[in-house]
């Protein structure tokens, strides 16, 4: 067998979608800035929260891909449905969902989303319209074209966003999917947030075709290569798409080319990679600090950005805050939920 | 203030490692996302990573030093503005509730763990007991239908469509082919094609998408062409549809049925015959019902069709074409959860459901012959099961036998065994025998097949095993 080859880190001009995307107003930066940071301050804390022995079993990091889910929650509408797999608390926050609830739910509290029954990979919303945290690997996609067809039997204009990952693309459930989707028209986005590694094994050693754009060639699902680290261009995208959708023309497929600077979980050391790798990522593309960067080029101020970001903390240590001294569920709830 | 860096938890089951390395000095300037240090778990060494931007101010833990537990300080980290004369002031980071911010990490472990300890002699709560309503009266009086399990379940589907817009059908051929089975038949004519929809061949997918539709509110009949087929898609019953009420304390759950031929067909071969009661039955957050009689299987469906569960529904292809008396009322429903006693008796208890049903009751004819009066109960449901009613038998009759296509290992029999066991153990005169699928994939030559499934002469035997005679 040949050695596996070394990950071709494709330079960043080759992952933009065509020509720059549309600007920002000043107002969608601000938002983009703020939503990207919660969720950049969010997952450092539960990094930390983890290393106190405070959240329990796998817990998978968001960074890094910050400008997929904020850009895309800016291209939807109140009603629209948002489903994804494991590495979820990003998308949780993106759909509005309180910081508090969702690092309740890492703790194990009763304050959590799920009573501290579900965990960092399985929470939900129904009032924000968040339909997990699935710990399949791709299994959310299925269900998403399934919220999907429950839009399109009740004649709505709701769109589905069904997020999976480079490697949930692999798997056979994905496919079936993509042809009931187009066969039936339902209007439903695969939005596959190409991170370059499923677990420790990066696109080129697991995928025949990589360019995920094209998955649904033989279906005749229309894709789209993103430049998932602007997010702009993630924005500009996902109105393209959601369109799409609404006019009953069928599912669409996105993919965002992105990046995630922590291991797969907490447990993962990463050595699949060279930490030059990631720093260059970090350095060049940071969907965080393209923001700030256009902000400071304007008429934004270092102070100002800081008060966001002082803002956006105080959010989060609140928190972690509640999320440590919220109590555990009653011992009584072992048995509720089971069935209603 | 300055900050502490603590020895970090990086797996779920570490509880110390080794500091291998620091790769900042002492005054050195930090930013969030540097190495800082490395450390060897049980599993591997991992990077530590700052969060928290400044100058490293006092490495505490040196290089090279092993066992460190988690949560032990090993650096401090000074804001912007700090020097070293604030060192002293470094407060732990706020730790986990039950961490007390003055004692040693590794006594703080040592009390979290005292503490499991207490929690774990706590009893749990005790689980919570269905509550089944009983069957609906049928008034003196009422007209009975002849009609055959086919006709039944199509009526019960129909009904239930009828009542309530957000109830469809999905499967393959289910519409235009008006069902594999001739199940569905008329209901493409009735409903249209947005409500009977034909998926392609493709289970895995369609259960997904029928879970998926249910989380957003519609109620999906999926059926399975035959359950054998589920096999494909048992990722999505059971992950999905039975886990996901529970793990989103309550919020979302889904009104599902699966629905389809399960056991023994007729010279289908092992991978087309197969009784999947216990495998569903053993999942919390399912409902399953294997009915028996025509008029169950209507009230049955149709209860499964209201109920807010998901509900795994255990047709069988042998039992299609027979038929029974259904009475012929506006809203017959069963609620899921109760046995029914068929045929009293005094000597002997046999358990059974769907087809097991067929041998019970010719073996209880046989039986009466000879001077043995078994009461046959049909299960009806296997999750709930109702245990009630078996228990009230055994404890009139003293002995049982359960009667299923299944395999032993683990079975339903195995599972009411062990209640009668547990509670009706004094009342036993002797020890409960189990009849069923021989331990043998399903073969396709006629005599293998009819030796691997159970049969009237083996329950006839066990019964009278069990009675001494």
């Amino acid at each position: 067998m040949a050695a596996p080859k070394k990950t071709a880190t494709k330079e960043a001009a080759n992952e933009r979608g065509n020509g720059s995307p549309p600007e920002f107003t000043k107002e969608q930066e601000l938002v983009a800035l703020r939503d990207m940071l919660l969720i950049r301050r969010f997952e450092e804390k539960a990094g930390q929260l983890y290393g106190m022995g405070a959240i329990g079993g796998f817990c998978h990091l968001y960074i890094g891909q910050e400008a997929v889910v904020v850009g895309m929650q800016m291209a939807l509408k109140k009603g629209d449905q948002v489903i994804t797999g494991y590495r979820d608390h990003g998308h949780m926050l993106a759909c509005g969902m309180e910081a508090k609830g969702v690092m309740a739910e890492l703790t194990g509290r009763h304050g959590g989303y799920s009573k501290g029954k579900g965990g960092s990979m399985h929470m939900f919303s129904k009032e924000k319209n968040f339909f997990g945290g699935h710990g399949i690997v791709g299994a959310q996609v299925p269900l998403g074209t399934g919220l999907a067809f429950a839009n399109r039997y009740r004649g709505n204009d709701f769109v589905s966003l069904a997020y999976f990952g480079d490697g949930a693309s692999n798997q056979g459930q994905v496919y079936e999917s993509f042809n009931m989707a187009e066969l039936w028209k339902l209007p439903v986005i695969y939005v596959i947030e190409n991170n370059r590694y499923a677990m420790g094994t990066s696109v080129t050693r697991s995928s025949a075709q990589t360019d995920f754009s094209k998955r649904g060639a033989s279906f005749n699902i229309p894709g789209m290569q993103v430049d998932g680290m602007d997010v702009r261009a993630v924005k500009a995208a996902g109105d393209e798409a959601v369109a799409w959708c609404r006019e009953g023309k069928g599912p669409y497929i996105l993919e965002m080319q992105t990046y995630r600077y922590r291991g797969h979980s907490m447990s993962d050391p990463a050595k699949y990679r060279t930490r030059e790798e990631v720093e260059k990522v970090r350095h060049d593309q940071d969907p965080i600090e393209q923001v700030r960067n256009r902000l400071l080029a304007g008429e934004m101020t270092e102070q100002e950005l800081k008060a966001i970001d002082a803002e956006v903390r105080k959010i989060v240590n609140s928190a972690a805050d509640f999320a440590q001294h919220d109590p555990e569920p009653e011992a009584s709830e072992l048995y509720t939920d089971v069935y209603r | 203030m300055p900050t502490q860096v603590l020895m970090p938890a990086l797996s779920p089951t570490m509880e110390k490692g080794n500091l291998a390395k620091w790769l900042k000095k002492e005054g050195e300037t930090i930013k969030s996302g540097d190495v800082i240090a490395e450390i060897e778990t049980d599993k591997a060494t991992m990077e530590v990573e700052a969060t928290d931007e400044g100058t490293l101010g006092k490495i505490l833990i040196p290089e090279g030093t092993a066992d460190v537990a988690v949560n032990t300080p090993i650096a401090t980290i000074l804001a912007d503005g700090e020097s070293a004369a604030d060192l002293g002031k470094a407060p732990a980071p706020a730790k986990a509730e039950k961490a007390v911010d003055s004692k040693p990490a590794a006594e703080v472990k040592a009390e979290a763990k005292s503490q499991e300890k207490s929690d774990e002699r706590k009893a749990p709560p005790s689980a919570p007991k269905a509550v089944v309503e009983p069957d609906p009266e049928v008034p003196a009086g009422t007209e009975m239908v002849t009609m055959t399990i086919r006709e039944a379940l199509r009526d019960a589907m129909a009904e239930e469509m009828r009542r309530d817009a957000d109830v469809f059908l999905m499967g393959e051929e289910v519409a235009e082919y008006q069902g594999a089975y001739k199940v569905s038949q008329g209901l493409l004519q009735e409903f249209g094609a947005r409500r009977v929809i034909d998926t392609p061949i493709t289970e895995h997918g369609f259960a997904g998408i029928g879970v998926g539709a249910a989380m957003a509110g519609l109620k999906p009949i999926v059926e399975f062409m035959t359950f054998n087929f589920a096999m494909q898609a048992m990722d999505q019953i059971i992950n999905s549809a039975a886990k996901t009420l529970y793990m989103s304390g309550g919020q979302m759950g889904c009104a599902i049925v699966f629905r389809g031929p399960n056991g023994a067909a007729a010279r289908v071969a092992a991978q087309h015959s197969q009784d999947y009661s216990a495998w569903y039955s053993q999942v919390p957050g399912l409902k399953v019902v294997a009915p028996f009689s025509a008029a169950d299987y209507k009230g049955l469906l149709k209860a499964a069709i209201r109920d807010p569960n998901p509900v795994i529904f255990l047709e069988n292809e042998m039992l299609y074409g027979h038929s029974g008396e259904v009475p012929k009322l506006d809203d017959y429903v069963i609620p899921i959860g109760k046995a029914r006693v068929v045929r009293s008796g005094s000597h002997v208890t046999i358990v059974s459901w769907s087809n097991g049903m067929t041998y019970s009751l010719k073996a209880a004819e046989e039986l009466a012959k000879e001077g043995i009066e078994a009461e046959v109960i049909d299960l009806r449901t296997l999750r709930p099961m109702d245990s009630d009613t078996i228990v009230a038998s055994v404890k009139k009759t003293g002995r049982a036998v359960t009667v299923e296509e299944g395999w032993q290992q683990n079975g339903v029999g195995a599972e009411i065994a062990a209640r009668i066991m547990e509670r009706a153990f004094d009342y036993l005169d002797a020890p409960v025998a189990r009849v069923s699928g021989k331990d043998v994939p399903m073969p396709y030559a006629a005599n293998l097949e009819k030796l691997a499934l159970p049969s009237v002469a083996e329950v006839v035997e066990a019964a009278k095993a069990v009675c001494y005679r």
